[in-house]
Order: C-alpha cells, then structure tokens, then sequence
C-alpha cells in the first residue's frame, strides 16, 4: 500500500497530498449523473480524458475498491480508512473513480465464495475497469419468488450446457461476463438445485434485447441462453449451493440499493432543488414535506452508516439488511415526488429545464422492487428478524 | 464520521443497567408509583447514584463517573424500555451539564458533587405556555439594589413538584438577555403547584412572586443564561429522545409478544401479513431512529458546538417513532389495550409526555428547517 496508515490523521494527510497530485480537476465537479458515472469495461465509452485517467489512476493504487485486498487489486483499507477516503473525495467533489455491478455484487462473493485461484483470476480485472459484469437472477417466472429459476445447465462432463432466459438483467447489453442462477439439479427442492455461474456474454450462445421503460430509458434487459457452453470450473460455491451464495450478495445489493438515495455523491439534494424552485413555490405543505424528507434522509443515511460500522466490527447484519434496503428505497422515491414537485411544470418536459428529473422519478419507482419489493422485505423482516410465524 | 458502534464498555453498561433495573424497576413498579401516587422512588434513586448513574456526567473530580452523553443516552434508553420514572434527566443529564460550563466555580463544583452522590434533584423552570420555548420567555428578573427579584409563573417543570433546586430562566433585558438562576425550591416567594400528569409523573406550575436572587445564584453570567442552558437543553433532548426509544423498543416488545401468542379465526394473529408487515415497518423506523440517538450522543461527546441539528434530528424522529410505537401497541392488542390493567397505556401516556417536554416534532423540524435554510 503506498499509504502511511500508522494512524489516521497520517493516513488523511497523504490521501489529501495524494488526491491533490493525482485527481484530474474534469472529475472535480462531484457530478454523479448517469453519464457521468464510469461504469468499466471493455466497450465503455469514457466520457472524457479526465475521467479515464481517475479511473486508471485510482486502480494503480487500489483505490477503486479500497477496502478489498491487496493481492486481489485492492487497497486493504479498513473501515476506518476508507470513510477517510469517501470523506476526502467529497471534500474535492470528486467523482467516484469507477462503479460497477462487479464491484458492489460479484466482488463480495467472490471474496467470500471464490477459491484463491477465482479471487486471482476475476477480482484484478474488476478493480482496474476492464470487465463489466451483469447479474441474471430474475426470469419471467422468478421475480419475487426468484428461487424459481428455470433457466437450466445441464452436466456434459467437462462443462454445462445453459439453456434458459433471464430478465430485468440491468446494463446486459453493455455487459462482457454474467453471474448468473441457473438450475443444475431440477430434482432437487427448488432452492437446492441451483448453482452460481459466472461465463462471457460473448462466449456463443448469449443474445440480450433491451426493454423500453416508463422513463424511455432501457436500463434492463432480456437476457437469452441458447446452449451456453460454461467449464466446470467457473462456478462460485458448490454445485447445487448457488441459493447461498445468491442470498449473501442480495444483502450486499441491499445495501447498495438502500444507498441509492443518498444524499453523498447525489445529483440533487432536497435544499439545492428548493433553492432552484424559488421562495415562491415554497407553499406550507411543500416546505413541511421537504423538512421531513429531509429528517428522513439525514435518518436513513446514520443508519447505514451504523450498519456498516457494525459489519466492519464483524457483527453480523444479515436479513437486517432488508430494513435499509426497504428504507433507502421508500426514501429516494419519496425524494423523487418532492423534486416533482418542487420542479412543477418544469419537470413535466423531458429533457426541460430539470435534466434529467422526470426520468430520474419514474426510475426510482423501480428501486421498492428491484432486488426484492417492499412488501418482500417486510416479509423477511417479520419471518427472520421479528421471529412471527411463516 | 464518528463510529457509530458502541464500545466494550459502553455494551457492558447497557448490560448492567438492564440487569439492574429489570430487577429493581420493571413496569409493575411504576404501576405501584401510580397507584400510590408517588412521582418516582427515592431508594431507586439512591442505587442509581451508588451505581454512577447520577454522575454520568459529572467530572470524575466532583465524583462522576463522567461517561460522557452516549452513555447518559443509553441509560436514559434503558429507562424507557421499563418506563423507569427518575429525576435522572432533569437532574443528571441536564442541571449537570448546565452546572459543568461554570464548573470552575466552587459553588457549581459543590453542586456537581451533590448530584453525583444523588444528594440533591433539580427541576428546570424553562417553559411558561402550551408549547416549548424558551427564548421567548417572559418572567422578568428585575434589579433591586446588588440583586434581582424573579415574578412570574413557570409551568411543566418536569420534577418540580418534588426538587430540591429549580434553575429559573428570567427575562434581565430585551431581546435574548435571558439570565439562568440556581435556586432552592423552598425560597420566600415560591408557590408549587402538583400537576396532575396524565404520565403520572412529576411536573410542576410554579409561581414566582418577588423571589429573591443574588449574583451568586446566577449560573453564567446576567444576560447570557443561554449559552449555559443551551448545552443543558441539548443534553436533556438526547437523552429524553433515547428514552423514546427505549420506550418504543418496551412497546413493540410487548407488541411482538402478543402477535405470536394471541389467536383469533384459529391461528395466531402474527401470521396476518397484514400485521407483519405494520409490525416490520415499526421495527424499521426504532432501527433508523435509533441510529439518530447514537449520533447525537457521539456529537455531543465529541464535537459539542455543532451538534444542535443532530439533536434536533433525534428528538425529532423519536418524537414520531415513539407515536407511531404507542398507537400500533394498543391497535394490535385491541381491546385489551385500552384498559388500565394493561400496561401499554402508561407507554402510550408517557410517550405523549415525552414528545412535548423540551420540543415537538415541529419545535424540531422546525429547527431542522432553520438550519438548512429552508
């Protein structure tokens, strides 16, 4: 690690000299809008010299995933270390260097499930943004009830032989490699027939066709396997325990999700929204509805925060994690209805004076069911936290 | 960001407290305290100073154990949870705190010491209308001669009934040259008058007429009580927040427990998902207010200028949670809920105390607002 951490107020000092020597001014302009968002990969298109080279930068060092380890491209940093990090790049408003699926999802299990050998292999291209992975957990007959996965893999020795479709597999299009559920035991009960596979969308076999949204964006994708050829050896977990290793990465995209509608790093925050709007829009239940948002955000977010630092003490979080991400969700909707609001007619034309906001709203609808609805984690909360009968 | 875990040794006190007072002071007690018409018990009183509660925050000098808030917040916390009813914010949390910024003073030191060895109970004549606001008060305190004579009345001073001292705010000029005065209950010219809570618990209408006061009763200096009583209301707003949820956590106990034994249409009501899902949902909103507490006890410990709005922010979302905890109690135990053999009434009672002592949701949120300029 090319940090001083023997202690912290060290360490800040040289991520500070660091970031100003090595943090592009481009990326300088805490800008976290969908294109400003540097998702990796091999087809990715860089929206400008600043922002490749903060990627690649941060990735020499380990700084795109900070707190993985070293030998996997990592930074080793704890806990500790990486809130200094986030809190110095906010300081700059410098963008996140690199954001993927790879990263919040694929990484932790890998880390948990892998074999060296896989940690070796997958987790190196992750940190330094030249794989873009895309998760295929949801099918037309899999959503709420996602253990149903039909998409099957059958045993042909050397390999398995995939034949199935996914949907609502975000960004699959612009994907190079998938995680995906398929069924290798169709025998079995439905949540023990299952394996984690991991295989290159552009290995033969794999077609993807984007869905229109209600915002006109198409975000997700049907994702079709038509005798996908996969090696035995790119399996996370064992054979037929794919169910264990899905369900710990669903708490991790719990709480990436819970974290959606975070203020840090966001494109708008409810007090800039307001300013836009002016005084004079400001009438008593919008004001009494900003104010609570906002009690509600600045809630949710310590709330997060306290998991995290719970789960980095090595507590256990586990189907708590539902609650952030029923929290974080029902929030950034609810922040959404205010920037409507506020916008007024201005946010009622695409593309208007509001950018991006109508499509930003009708997006976040989605957030309260992606990843498990609602009303699934309330289910979870009252079954396994809550302890009330099934 | 401070660490939003506890410590070991903040674990083991919570460990501590609860042992202690599911022994000494579980529910059933306040039930006793009511029925008698008793404010609270002194001899619980004593074992929570032998304990180091009432020094909390005291300066280990004056015979604190000087925890500091957080561990003043998960006290008060565990209090909630048994409805533990205690001169333990008046007097520890917030007449201690008030008495800490002047503790140079030899006469504040000896009052410190006091409070740690529960020797003594303070009430804090702050507020004089319906609603929280003491920059606005009224009560004048005029100069005659070297001194001052404090006229007026105070009403709701939580423990007041049955302190020993009263810290009075009193008008010494316009505008906010307010004064705050440290003086014994039972001076010439001081009327009290029990209020009948509907908390059961202690609070006061207190007339002032003609009271006497010297400088040395003044706490700070004439004109500036706020910059000493400030730091009191925010110590006192934590720690009734994390009484809140203390609060909230009993009710919602007692509230899970039923759903899983109560059988109506032959099964237990908790397997309505309808019920669940109310009952997840309030699980939720303690877990988020939760975290609230615990910042703003980290702010007070350690970044004590800036930790009005996390104060605020505490109050004001244990204010809600604490209402949204009592109403689902008594729905999802239905009739039984309202009776008075049943306990949930005096949580529901409480709570409604609770949210309007040193602020509402709106004397909050409104704070909130102020703060970022909306």
């Amino acid at each position: 690690m090319p940090f001083d951490t023997s202690d912290l107020d060290t360490f800040r000092g040289e991520i500070r000299t660091w970031l100003a020597e090595n943090c592009p001014d481009g990326v300088r302009d805490g800008d976290m809008t969908q294109e400003a968002i540097c998702w990796g990969g091999k087809d990715f298109q860089f929206e400008s010299d600043d922002q490749k080279q903060w990627m690649e930068v941060c990735a020499a060092n380990g700084l795109t995933c900070p707190t993985w380890p070293v030998e996997y491209g990592g930074g080793g940093f704890t806990r500790d270390q990486e809130k200094v990090w986030l809190e110095e790049l906010e300081n700059i408003d410098a963008r996140m260097p690199l954001l993927s699926f790879g990263i919040w999802m694929l990484g932790p299990a890998l880390l948990h499930f892998g074999s060296h050998e896989q940690k070796l292999h997958y987790l190196p291209p992750i940190c330094r943004g030249e794989i873009r992975w895309c998760q295929g957990y949801s099918e037309p007959g899999a959503g709420s009830d996602l253990a149903n996965v039909q998409s099957k893999g059958e045993d042909k020795g050397d390999h398995w032989l995939v034949n199935g479709q996914k949907v609502w597999t975000s960004y699959a299009d612009k994907a190079d490699w998938i995680f995906a559920l398929i069924r290798t035991d169709k025998d079995a009960p439905k949540h023990k027939g299952i394996s984690f596979l991991l295989f290159d969308m552009h290995g033969g076999g794999v077609t993807t066709r984007p869905i229109k949204l209600i915002s006109g964006a198409s975000p997700f994708c049907e994702t079709f396997f038509d005798d996908v050829k996969v090696p035995k050896d790119q399996i996370v977990g064992e054979e037929n325990k794919g169910w264990d290793v899905a369900k710990y990465l669903l708490t991790h995209e719990r709480e990436m999700i819970s974290g959606s509608g975070s203020s840090r790093g966001a494109a708008r925050s409810i007090g800039k929204v307001l300013a836009d709007a002016g005084n004079g829009a400001m009438d008593t239940s919008l004001r009494a509805e900003a104010i609570a948002t906002d009690i509600e955000e600045m809630a949710v977010e310590l709330t997060i925060e306290r998991y995290k630092d719970q789960a980095a003490t090595g507590q256990i979080i586990g189907d708590a994690s539902a609650m952030l991400k029923y929290a974080g969700t029902e929030l950034n909707k609810r922040k959404h209805e205010l920037f409507m609001s506020a916008g007024g007619s201005t946010a009622l034309e695409w593309d208007g004076a509001t950018g991006s906001l109508p499509a930003d709203w009708l997006r976040t609808k989605a957030n309260s069911i992606e990843g498990g609805t609602s009303e699934v984690m309330l289910s979870i909360l009252s079954k396994r936290v809550l302890g009330l009968p099934g | 960001m401070a660490n939003l875990t506890l410590t070991e040794d903040e674990t083991m006190l919570v460990d501590s407290a609860r042992g202690f007072l599911d022994d000494a002071s579980p529910v059933e007690k306040f039930r006793e305290l009511r029925d008698a018409g008793k404010a609270y018990n002194p001899e619980i009183w004593k074992q929570m100073a032998e304990l180091g509660w009432t020094g909390v925050l005291v300066p280990e000098d004056q015979g604190g154990i000087d925890m500091g808030h957080t561990a003043a917040n998960l006290l008060a916390s565990e209090m909630g949870k048994t409805l533990v009813s205690s001169p333990f914010i008046s007097t520890a949390v917030m007449a201690a705190t008030a008495l800490r910024q002047v503790s140079d003073n030899p006469r504040a030191a000896e009052a410190l010491g006091k409070i740690a060895a529960g020797d003594v109970t303070y009430g804090l004549a702050i507020d004089e209308g319906p609603k929280h606001s003491p920059e606005c008060t009224m009560m004048e305190a005029k100069k005659v001669g070297n001194g001052f004579e404090l006229s007026g009345d105070k009403t709701f001073v939580v423990d007041g009934a049955n302190a020993d001292r009263l810290l009075v705010l009193a008008r010494t000029g316009d505008d906010d040259a307010l004064t705050l005065f440290d003086i014994p209950a039972d001076r010439a010219g001081i009327t009290r008058t029990a209020q009948n809570m509907i908390d059961a618990r202690d609070s006061a209408a207190i007339d002032f007429d003609k009271v006497e006061a010297t400088g040395e009763d003044i706490i700070g200096t004439v004109d500036n009580g706020m910059d000493v009583l400030n730091p009191a209301l925010a110590a006192g707003r934590a720690a009734l927040s994390a009484e809140m949820v203390g609060l909230s956590s009993g009710a919602f106990g007692m509230t899970v427990g039923y759903l899983q034994e109560r059988k109506q249409f032959g099964i237990v009501i908790g397997q309505f998902q309808a019920l669940q899902h109310r009952a997840a949902h309030l699980w939720s909103e303690i877990e988020v207010t939760a975290s609230t507490i615990l910042n703003a006890g980290r702010m007070l410990d350690e970044d004590p200028e800036n930790a009005d709005l996390a104060v605020s922010l505490a109050k004001a979302r244990a204010s809600q949670t604490a209402k949204l905890a009592v109403m689902e109690g008594v729905q999802m135990h239905g009739g039984i809920g309202m009776t008075d053999a049943f306990d949930m009434g005096f949580f529901m009672k409480r709570a409604r105390v609770a949210q309007e002592w040193l602020g509402d949701y709106g004397y909050h949120a409104e704070k909130i607002a102020e703060a970022k300029g909306y």
